[in-house]
């Protein structure tokens, strides 16, 4: 009895992570689209409802809520869904719309879109390879062959983000980095970009002139076709298309610079309207919080690299070690298990919303940047694609951030995972991508007060 | 040469609707093989012989200002574009038949563009309502252009054809021009192009006010 209240429960709340991630892909990923294919929204949804299920599971363990063996029942039967999905469902669409895009296979889009998840199959199952994830024991086709491949691949989407936001929150959020631009370098930069288009404009008046009155003579306007066209063409060519040849390269070149005085003056905008926000309250509100982060990020990289040179695994997660330090070195007397509950909660509950809140934010922003009417319905596809993933790896991940007491229903539903590896392979691959943004932020902050230097 | 006369004109659409791929047709005369996305600005120039045939026959060098981006750009991005919204003389405003947004989006395309002047800043301060009464007084005139009716299915074009009537009537906009070309496929182009080019530029002749 106390079962079937529990599923009921339990498929209520995937009903509403349903109708979330439909919405949200309505209002905020498809917002200048129109939805064609509905069957991409569906599986945005699905597989955001089901990764949501996995982290409400983690809340509900360490609360207590519903009956144990009714969650272990529904931790399977999620996890199982969800590497469906993962591996079989979304890859395949994928492959299903590349194809439908490419206008030569049309005819046998289902043939060509079976072929090309073979091939990604294939890669993902050579992935297992290099890594020591499984213990030889295990059969071909069992949970913790697919888990642990996926594992792999979620982790390092999650750490390289986790690297660059690392990095990256600080320096946008510290007014220290803002370079000063005031409005007499952004008119400065318009009025070469509105130049540069007048002397496209005038170049090309004289290509169209040109074009006009060789038409009116009667010369050549049609391409040469065929073999003796094309010799023709060689030696003898009008001094009227010459000239223009070398007009048109000439506008190349405009037009190229056009295009990046536009996008350095779109940039000195954005970094104009950064200037102000941060004058404001909350502006100001965000600089403090950013000197918080940075100090939070070089600690994280400390660590990490602290990790792997003495190749150590944290045993303990960091509710147990606070407990202990106030218990041991500061004297104070509460009572362990209520506290380590109620903590663990919080600190997973924080861990969990900030990052499907940030992941959702970045891969919004990346949608817009990337895609096109064309290219939209692919594109979220591989999007849910990484969310799944990233999603069931902060699961592996965030074992360890909890009580050895609450670690044993992921250590159960998942199998004998070697989530040491995990965790060190999460650390190199933070480490780098910290890094390299380091140096990428360098770099590009360096460039860029150089590039208005010049008159 | 440089001394024809000059007309400035905007063309205003969503991404990927077809506004490079039309100034290409109108300029060139010849299909834009491989569109890519436009970064900026591109501006391309006819020459266009008003009135011909008249008496007052002139020849005027028409520059088709072809404005890339969307309407949910960043701000920065919006004030950068407003440096080309300077005296203009007629806005060209393209949708695609097959997506509806595009078509609801023009309203915004166009308020940026026409509240360009009495904004000193740059910086717009509207959040896009669609107003009547700004367009009634406006001066500069539009012309809306609906692009991929051939990717349309037969049974839907009427529906289509209706809504996009009532689209330009709000506008207040001289005409509708529904272009058959932009598929994708060249070798198609030469029996559609023949009819289509001198409708449109009496539409863009249509646009030269004094």
């Amino acid at each position: 009895m106390s079962f079937l209240i529990d599923s009921s429960i339990m498929i209520t709340s995937q009903v509403l992570f349903f109708g979330f991630g439909w919405l949200f892909f309505m209002h905020q990923l498809f917002k200048d689209y129109e939805v064609r294919q509905y069957v991409v929204q569906v599986i945005f949804s699905v597989t955001f409802a089901f990764s949501c299920t996995m982290f409400e599971l983690i809340i509900f363990e360490i609360l207590g809520v519903l009956n144990s063996s009714s969650r272990y029942f529904h931790w399977k039967m999620n996890l199982c869904i969800i590497l469906l999905i993962l591996v079989f469902m979304v890859p395949f669409y994928i492959g299903y719309f590349i194809v439908s895009n490419i206008r030569l296979l049309h005819k046998q889009r289902l043939l060509f879109s079976c072929l090309l998840w073979l091939t990604f199959m294939y890669f993902f199952w050579k992935l297992g390879d290099p890594f020591p994830i499984l213990s030889p024991k295990h059969g071909i086709l069992s949970i913790e062959q697919l888990i642990s491949r996926v594992g792999v691949i979620g982790v390092t989407l999650v750490a390289l983000l986790s690297g660059f936001g690392a990095v990256n929150c600080p320096y946008t959020y510290m007014s220290y980095f803002l370079r000063n631009v005031t409005d007499i370098d952004i008119l400065a930069l318009e009025r070469r970009l509105l130049q540069t288009m007048d002397m496209i404009i005038s170049k090309k008046k004289r290509m169209a002139m040109t074009r006009r009155t060789m038409f009116q003579k009667g010369e050549i306007h049609n391409k040469p076709s065929g073999f003796w066209g094309m010799i023709k063409s060689v030696t003898t060519s009008a001094p009227g298309s010459e000239n223009l040849t070398l007009i048109q390269q000439e506008v190349d070149a405009l037009e190229e610079l056009s295009r990046q005085l536009f996008l350095e003056t779109a940039d000195l905008y954005a970094t104009k309207e950064r200037i102000e926000y941060s004058k404001t309250f909350k502006g100001k509100y965000f600089n403090f919080l950013g000197y918080f982060f940075s100090i939070y990020c070089v600690w994280k990289i400390f660590m990490a690299t602290i990790n792997i040179v003495f190749d150590r695994v944290g045993k303990t997660d960091p509710v147990t070690r606070g407990i202990e330090i106030t218990v041991n070195y500061l004297g104070i007397q509460f009572d362990v298990k209520f506290w380590s509950q109620h903590i663990s909660f919080i600190l997973v509950g924080i861990i969990i919303v900030t990052s499907i809140r940030g992941l959702l934010i970045t891969l919004t922003k990346f949608f817009y940047a990337i895609s096109s009417s064309k290219s939209s319905n692919v594109i979220v596809l591989l999007l849910a694609q990484i969310m799944g993933m990233y999603f069931v790896s902060s699961v592996l991940l965030i074992r360890m951030s909890m009580p050895l007491e609450y670690r044993t229903i992921i250590t159960e539903v998942l199998g004998e995972l070697q989530f040491n590896f995990y965790h060190r392979w999460f650390d190199v691959i933070f480490l780098v991508s910290a890094l390299s943004s380091i140096l990428f932020l360098y770099l590009a902050h360096k460039q860029a007060p150089e590039k208005h230097m010049t008159p | 040469m440089a001394s024809l006369d000059r007309v400035k004109v905007l063309v205003l659409g969503d991404s990927g609707v077809g506004k490079s791929s039309l100034v290409h047709l109108l300029c060139q005369n010849q299909v834009l093989g491989n569109p890519s996305w436009t970064v900026g600005c591109s501006v391309d120039v006819r020459v266009h012989d008003y009135k011909e045939g008249t008496p007052e026959e002139k020849t005027y060098y028409i520059e088709l200002w072809d404005v890339g981006g969307s309407v949910g750009s960043a701000s920065s991005v919006k004030s950068t574009r407003a440096v080309f919204y300077n005296s203009v003389n007629g806005i060209i405003l393209v949708h695609d038949l097959t997506n509806k947004k595009s078509s609801q989006n023009l309203n915004r395309w166009s308020s940026e563009a026409l509240n360009r002047d009495s904004v000193p800043t740059g910086v717009l301060v509207t959040n896009g309502d669609y107003d009547r009464e700004q367009f009634a007084e406006n001066q500069i005139p539009l012309l809306v252009i609906g692009t991929k009716l051939d990717q349309i299915h037969d049974t839907k074009r009427h529906e289509v054809l209706i809504r996009t009537a009532f689209l330009a009537e709000d506008f207040n906009a001289e005409e509708i021009n529904l272009i058959y070309v932009l598929p994708s496929r060249i070798a198609q182009i030469q029996g559609t192009l023949l009819p289509v080019l001198p409708m449109l530029s009496s539409s863009v002749g249509f646009l030269i006010r004094s």
